[in-house]
């Protein structure tokens, strides 16, 4: 069932590289490319989730923090130290290495609702330091004047050459995760999804294999930050709050929990919807992400991804 | 002018503490009270408490019903919400896992919050205090007379469980239920009647915190979220499942955060209870007053 | 033959006391488990077998007394700390990873004799390719000799019942153990079905690998193991070869109530 098949990591990659360009011939949604630029930073956030939720079995509530992290740490390392935004991201992946170690190494040997609240706690803590350290952080009202990327003395100025930029880091993530799934590591994750009582008898140690992809996914939270900090030029702390962290769990939910595939899908559509689809109706965001959650956990607990293997199912009975 | 002495501020902030400490035990009594029967752990309680407060200001203020009436309307469809929130979150979920149904309380929160604030907009409202506003001054603090009837529902919401669950027939068969389900049905207990029950008892007494604090603390949509982590904070201080330690724990946390506030920095005011939360999740998840071994035991 | 005195015990337990709450599951249990035999651990329901299996194993600390494997005391450290020094099991309720095809869980079973570093899985480092080729067949040879041979593809929870057993035993086998704890094998098998366990399990031992064993099914017991251990109520009541235990008075008892021989 884990094949990562050629064939659609072909079509994908190819869906990707042309996206931009038809979007330029058509006037109408030519901005299509802009939001794909934040679905983009969102799938790095999510396929690192995903492999924490779907397959070490763990939730978090609190990755926006990691988030908020990568996007912080490349903020004040840029504008109040003037390093190279290319050496504050590995800082900041570092940094929030680091962090998730501390906070995972006691809370992942808690199960289920004490992680889930632990990392909600941990969330909002980090949010309100977003908040209440204005000298390094601007505070509420944010910090500016985040400088652009360049790669190897190519500015990256367009949102065209940031989505290729965040795209490729995607693919990169992505074909990483997948691989890891199809060896000794990955077989162990899924193994202690099922049951680490057999797990740890075949000398898995399973404590250890729960924090490094607590860390995998906090470091790819925080790559997506400093991605995002560079691209906005602009940061505050509300991007980085509760609701952000609630809605990476929408969106791997809504395409499904135990798929990598399934959080690229989740997060394209959830950031369409939030960007795009919902924006006219602003009040009625939160209800229908409440809607979404609840009609997927409900009929849908293998999301999107699972919806063509449920239907033919039905069929044959 | 009053002579603003430093034992009358202290005085103060634990007056303050005990207040809204008082408001966290009564989230953590409603933790505890599904935890008990269902060992979910519903991260929509904050919602009921948000409702409490907004329902209210509807009734009493929108609407002019008097105190009381307006009080038992509130009650009333808070225990509503509890109860629908078991029919169409809980229940429909086929293969129940933790994850799940972690997910399905955060969906149903979410939905919770999102009518509230079609409902009632993104405002703070106030409501009348019960009995006016006038401060009762005592050694260099001023109470006011609403943080009375706060302190005052937690004891009788306090009382009432004790009479409930060791007296009546039902709460016995609540009991049954978290000590073990499948001995409860053999009995003849009706075991998703007493899960019903315990959300719509859960919710009602949200309700009460929430429409209790509302004249000091005023309510908006969005608050659920904040007062839940620290109710379940509270909870987890006094040990998951206990009822007189969650009074204690939302005592100890109310403290914390009131003295915090006042003595090292405002700004950092909600992040003190969270931060007791982690280090009691980190070094003593069972609480202060429960034991590990019985941590250790329940299923999830 | 070798008088028994002269083979080196691989498994020694002393002095084991297992106490939950107020209830006592093992009290001062004594036994020795001799390279390269067949032991079996017999008893009635509620003996106490299970509980003796997760402390050899590291599920459960013993509140009293100790473990020793290869003269190590085993009975403080982890599981997989366990299984590294080379003890496998079975689980009694058959716990295999059932979102797994039959031949990843043995690859799985593997998983301490493979390099899994999470840099180098990721980056599919060609030393990780040429391992994840030897892997599948290593694995491949592992299902052929417990009779899987064909069955590699198939997700392990779409296994019968009889063949789920085989592959946990298999999946034990994979790490390369010393000593193979199984876990009523045959409970809940047919006839054919409990033959091949039972073949399978001495041809185990052929392999030089000692096999400590908890099952019902009397006639495997008699018909295998080369001693036997009985436990009541959570104490030691007869030790000894099947003959001996056969018409051992205590275990007669224990088991009929009256006194003719077990058959």
């Amino acid at each position: 069932m884990l094949k990562i098949r050629k064939m659609p990591m072909t079509l994908a990659a190819m869906a990707v590289v042309v996206f931009p360009l038809l979007m330029a011939q058509l006037p109408a949604i030519k901005h299509y490319t802009g939001i794909m630029v934040f679905a983009g930073i969102y799938c790095l956030i999510t396929i690192g989730l995903s492999l924490l939720m779907g397959y070490a079995g763990q939730i978090s509530l609190g990755h926006a923090a990691f988030f908020g992290i990568g996007a912080y740490t490349s903020g004040i390392l840029t504008t109040q130290f003037g390093l190279n935004p290319w050496l504050c991201m590995v800082l900041g992946a570092l940094l929030a290495a680091v962090v998730a170690v501390a906070v995972g190494a006691p809370s992942l040997k808690l199960k289920g609702h004490y992680l889930a609240m632990a990392t909600l706690a941990f969330g909002i803590i980090i949010n309100i330091i977003f908040r209440e350290e204005v000298e390094w952080t601007g505070g509420p009202d944010g910090m500016i004047n985040i400088p652009r990327l360049q790669l190897f003395g190519w500015r990256i100025n367009t949102t065209t050459e940031f989505y290729y930029l965040v795209w490729a880091m995607v693919a990169g993530a992505f074909i990483f995760t997948a691989n890891l799934l199809q060896s000794p590591a990955g077989r162990a994750l899924r193994a202690i999804h099922t049951t680490e009582a057999a797990s740890s008898a075949m000398g898995i140690h399973v404590a250890h294999y729960k924090i490094v992809v607590f860390v995998y996914s906090a470091a790819l939270a925080s790559l997506a930050g400093s991605l995002y900090a560079h691209y906005m030029n602009f940061i505050n702390p509300s991007t980085f709050d509760l609701f952000f962290s609630i809605k990476l769990l929408i969106m791997i939910a809504l395409g499904g929990m135990h798929s990598i595939w399934g959080a690229i899908v989740g997060t394209v559509l959830i950031a369409f919807l939030s960007l795009e689809w919902l924006h006219f109706f602003e009040d009625f965001e939160i209800l229908v992400y409440g809607a979404i959650l609840l009609v997927v956990t409900i009929f849908l607990p293998e999301g999107l991804v699972g919806l063509p293997h449920m239907v033919l199912n039905r069929l044959r009975r | 002018m009053d002579q603003i002495t430093f034992s009358g501020q202290l005085l103060q902030y634990v007056i303050t503490g005990v207040t809204i400490g008082s408001v966290y035990a009564m989230v953590a009594i409603g933790f505890n009270i599904i935890y008990n029967v269902t060992e979910i752990i519903n991260l929509a309680q904050g919602e009921f408490v948000m409702m409490g407060g907004l329902v209210m200001v509807s009734l009493h203020v929108g609407a002019g019903l008097p105190l009381i009436v307006a009080f038992a309307g509130t009650l009333l469809i808070v225990t509503m919400a509890g109860v629908l929130l078991d029919r169409l979150a809980i229940r429909p979920i086929k293969r129940p896992s933790v994850l799940t149904l972690i997910i399905a309380t955060i969906a149903a929160s979410i939905v919770l919050k999102g009518g509230a604030m079609l409902i009632w907009g993104k405002d703070p409202y106030d409501l009348p205090a019960f009995s006016g506003r006038t401060p009762i001054l005592l050694g260099g603090a001023s109470i006011q007379p609403q943080y009375l009837w706060v302190i005052g529902f937690l004891l009788i919401t306090a009382a009432g469980l004790t009479f409930f669950f060791n007296k009546t027939i039902i709460g016995k068969a609540m009991n049954a239920c978290a000590d073990n389900p499948d001995a409860a049905r053999l009995v003849g207990i009706n075991v998703q009647h007493m899960v019903l029950l315990s959300f719509a008892l859960s919710a009602a007494i949200g309700a009460v915190a929430g429409l209790t604090m509302t004249p000091i603390a005023l309510m908006e949509y969005d608050r659920g979220a904040m007062l839940a982590v620290k109710g379940f904070g509270a909870a987890i201080l006094g040990g998951l499942g206990s009822f007189s330690g969650a009074i204690l724990g939302g005592l100890i946390l109310g403290l914390i955060e009131s003295l915090g506030a006042g003595l090292l920095s405002s700004g950092y005011k909600d992040a003190y209870a969270l931060i007791v939360l982690l280090a009691l999740l980190f070094f003593r998840p069972s609480g202060i007053l429960g034991n590990v071994v019985a941590a250790k035991q329940k299923r999830f | 033959m070798t008088p028994k005195t002269d083979i080196r015990p691989l498994l020694q337990v002393e002095a084991l006391v297992m106490a939950f709450g107020g209830v006592t599951a093992l009290m001062d249990v004594h036994f020795d488990v001799p390279q390269g035999i067949i032991k079996a651990v017999i008893g009635p329901n509620g003996a106490g077998k299970t509980t003796l299996f997760n402390i050899i194993t590291g599920v459960l600390t013993p509140s009293e007394g100790q473990v020793r494997f290869d003269r190590q005391v085993i009975s403080r450290l982890k599981p997989y700390q366990i299984a590294a020094l080379g003890i496998s099991r079975t689980f009694q309720t058959v716990e295999l990873f059932d979102n797994l095809t039959v031949l990843e869980n043995i690859m799985v079973g593997r998983h301490m004799h493979s390099r899994s570093l999470f840099m180098a899985c990721g980056l599919r480092l060609p030393a990780i390719r040429r391992q994840e080729r030897q892997l599948k067949t290593e694995a491949q040879m592992i299902l052929e000799f417990i009779g899987l041979g064909a069955k590699g593809d198939v997700m392990a929870d779409n296994l019968p019942l009889g063949e789920r057993k085989i592959l946990e035993i298999g999946r034990a086998l994979a790490t390369e153990p010393r000593l193979i704890c199984l876990d009523e094998p045959a409970a809940g098998l047919n006839e054919t079905e409990t033959e091949a366990a039972a073949q399978l399990i001495q041809a185990i031992k052929k392999r030089g690998i000692t096999v400590l064993l908890v099952e019902h099914d009397m006639n495997v017991i008699m018909n295998i193991s080369d001693e036997i251990m009985v436990l009541n109520y959570g104490e030691k009541i007869a030790e000894g070869t099947p003959s001996q235990i056969q018409c051992h008075p205590k275990v007669v008892e224990a088991y009929l109530g009256d006194s003719e021989c077990l058959t």
